[in-house]
């Protein structure tokens, strides 16, 4: 005999939180939105500017410093492919959000990171919240995000820092709490208060950890600004989503190989810079 | 070696460790006369020291010992309360530790206190130079004067040149040498070591024992110094604690130790010690029977030999002071010889130490020819001499004990 339970409505109240923020706190999601349009356009502005050769040699200056000739080499020819491809542009959009989004995130990852290194009870209460986070499926975060800042890159945004976030936290609390406690115990020893104790041991050798943490939030925000397009968001997903649309196969792999430049120029990077702080 | 004029540095009185969530009751069984294991079994509270009291004399090097698990550890960091205390006092400079803010306790430890650490524990971010400075600059020092003092640090434990280096281009001893500079560097007032020597392999750490020493007869710095060595607390302890299980065994020199053992675990432990490298000359020197004076003649000399059945004897001036060595037979010939008096005929070629030369060394200087080897003091007075047999006598005696 089937007992008749009522269907939780989860989703009934969630979308009544979401109204009740949106309508309340309109004016802070404006404000947030207008802020972080301004930074896209910006940032998109000066590297559009910026002529397609002149970047190329930067990258490959900054490839060459912090590696050397081969991922120099290699950068230059991935870029020449994706201007050959005429997908300069939207690589441009892409390479925005992704340097604004990994920004955001880092910025409210670190703090809380390191809260969650210091504060046992902070940790235990972050933790589900990241897998929660990380768990979720992607596009799921598109949805609110359309109506906290309307369709466009804000939203993309909103959604990629989201999504990208929890490997900068979790890496910052790992490195914090790897630091060997003995050398924790000594600056403790010799007096040092707890954000002497922070700034002069702890977070210098937590850094190579805490950059392989945004190295992954880098990949996860590239991926995310991809799937972005859904909700109107530029750049090299854009392409993608229109070759789904038209059934052209051949220009959605041209966006696609173009996407994987992008994030192994992106990924070689950031693991040079880690190996730089590390031989120290 | 302890001397009661000393001032008292720091008084720890009745310091207890309960390490759990019920300290109080595994207090309450503590003072009801039970042991750790019982408390453990009847509470799960270990505790990890018991009712601890001791002084600190100013400018000693006094040497904490027990095995593992004997709470030394513990203690030490009670002191500048990398540990809380359970209950008890300990009082620096007017102050008691276990009752001090955090901001009072940063400021005590920042004046009173610098530690080394078994496993170093530099940082290695930073360079030789800047691990020396750590202490300086956490407390504000301006630049120019911490990189002085870091110098200065490093010049003491020999480190001079390597200023620029990182922690993981030196070798272990030299790690510690940055260690020892970097608690140097701040000028604190006591010197916590915390089994500091023992991750260095045996040569290296014997010198860093003898560096210490020096230092320490230098500078007069009071130094509270873990181990679990017993020959290395009694090579360099003016004084030694001896724990177990959290309690006090011991307190005494390293002498009152090895010759009045405070109990049966006392003697046990001190049964494996090369008693040779702790007992001195003066242990074993007995007086002299006959001394020749300086004008006697070579009868005179024979005849103070046969009456005392000796070999050779010492020739004294009338100061008392040890002039030199005559052997029977140069005796006999000067007296078939018709001579009047010993003069040139004194041998100089004898072993001579001081009253507080370990027995150890005294082992090479016994010649085929066997002279008793002379104990003389600073003014090369004779206080006695020591036989090879009274050597084997005085060590069998004491490891009976």
């Amino acid at each position: 005999m089937a007992i008749d339970i009522p269907r939780i409505p989860l989703g009934d109240w969630i979308e009544g939180g979401l109204d009740f923020l949106t309508s309340e706190y309109s004016i802070v999601t404006r404000g947030i939105s207008r802020f972080t349009q301004t930074g896209i356009n910006a940032l998109n502005d000066a590297l559009m500017w910026l002529p397609e050769w002149a970047l190329m040699a930067l990258v490959a200056l900054l490839c060459w410093r912090l590696s050397g000739a081969r991922l120099a080499i290699g950068s230059v020819l991935g870029l020449l492919l994706i201007w050959n491809l005429g997908l300069w542009d939207p690589m441009i959009e892409s390479l925005t959000l992704v340097v604004i989004a990994t920004i955001v995130a880092v910025v409210i990852a670190l703090p809380l990171g390191i809260l969650a290194a210091v504060s046992d009870r902070f940790y235990s209460l972050i933790m589900p919240v990241l897998d929660f986070m990380q768990t979720m499926p992607a596009f799921v975060y598109l949805i609110p995000a359309i109506p906290f800042f309307g369709i466009g890159s804000v939203s993309a945004i909103f959604a990629t820092v989201i999504f990208s976030m929890p490997p900068a936290i979790r890496f910052t609390t790992l490195g914090i709490r790897q630091v060997p406690k003995d050398l924790v115990e000594a600056a403790d020893a010799f007096g040092s208060t707890r954000s002497q104790k922070l700034i002069k041991v702890q977070l210098p050798l937590s850094l190579p950890t805490i950059m392989a943490g945004i190295n992954q939030t880098i990949m996860l925000a590239l991926s995310m600004v991809v799937i972005a397009a859904m909700i109107g968001a530029d750049g090299l997903g854009n392409e993608v989503w229109k070759a789904i649309q038209r059934l052209r196969p051949g220009d959605g792999f041209e966006a696609g190989i173009a996407v994987v430049i992008l994030a192994m120029i992106l990924d070689r990077l950031t693991q040079a810079l880690r190996k730089t702080k590390r031989a120290k | 070696m302890s001397d009661n004029t000393q001032q008292t540095k720091i008084q720890v009185r009745g310091l207890s460790k309960v390490f759990g969530n019920q300290p109080k009751k595994a207090l309450e069984l503590r003072d009801q006369g039970l042991k750790r294991p019982e408390i453990l079994e009847k509470t799960g509270q270990t505790l990890g020291l018991s009712n601890i009291s001791f002084d600190v004399k100013e400018g000693e090097l006094l040497v904490i010992m027990g095995l593992s698990g004997s709470g030394k550890s513990t203690l030490i960091r009670c002191l500048n309360r990398l540990i809380e205390p359970t209950e008890g006092d300990i009082i620096i400079g007017g102050e008691n530790i276990p009752k001090l803010s955090d901001k009072e306790l940063l400021e005590c430890r920042r004046r009173h206190f610098s530690m080394v650490f078994q496993h170093f524990a530099l940082f290695p971010h930073r360079t030789v130079q800047l691990n020396a400075e750590y202490g300086l600059e956490i407390r504000g020092v301006d630049k120019a004067e911490r990189a002085q003092k870091a110098a200065a640090a490093l010049k003491q434990v020999g480190l001079d040149g390597w200023e620029d280096a990182y922690p993981s281009q030196l070798s272990g001893g030299m790690q510690q040498r940055v260690g020892l500079a970097r608690a140097l560097a701040n000028d604190s007032t006591v010197l916590l070591m915390d089994e500091a020597f023992s991750a260095l392999d045996p040569l290296i750490r014997k010198d860093m024992q003898q560096e210490l020493l020096e230092l320490q007869h230098r500078m007069k710095k009071t130094t509270i110094f873990i181990t679990h060595d017993l020959d290395e607390a009694l090579n360099i302890g003016d004084r030694i604690i001896l724990l177990k299980d959290g309690e006090i065994v011991q307190i005494g020199t390293p002498e009152e130790i090895l010759t009045q053992p405070a109990d049966d675990y006392v003697a046990r432990f001190i049964e494996g010690v090369d008693m040779s490298r702790v007992l001195t000359a003066a242990h074993a020197m007995r007086p002299v029977r006959a001394t020749a004076k300086i004008d006697d003649g070579p009868r005179t000399v024979l005849h103070k030999l046969s009456e005392n059945s000796l070999d050779s004897i010492y020739v004294t001036s009338r100061e008392r002071k040890l002039v030199g060595l005559i052997e029977a037979e140069v005796a006999n010939r000067a007296a078939r010889e018709g001579k009047n008096t010993m003069e040139g005929l004194i041998s100089d070629d004898f072993p001579r130490v001081g009253p507080d030369e370990p027995l150890h060394n005294l082992f090479a200087m016994f010649t085929e020819k066997s002279f008793p080897i002379a104990v003389v003091d600073e003014d090369q007075r004779l206080l006695g001499v020591v036989v090879k047999g009274a050597v084997l006598a005085e060590l069998a005696e004491a490891g009976e004990h």
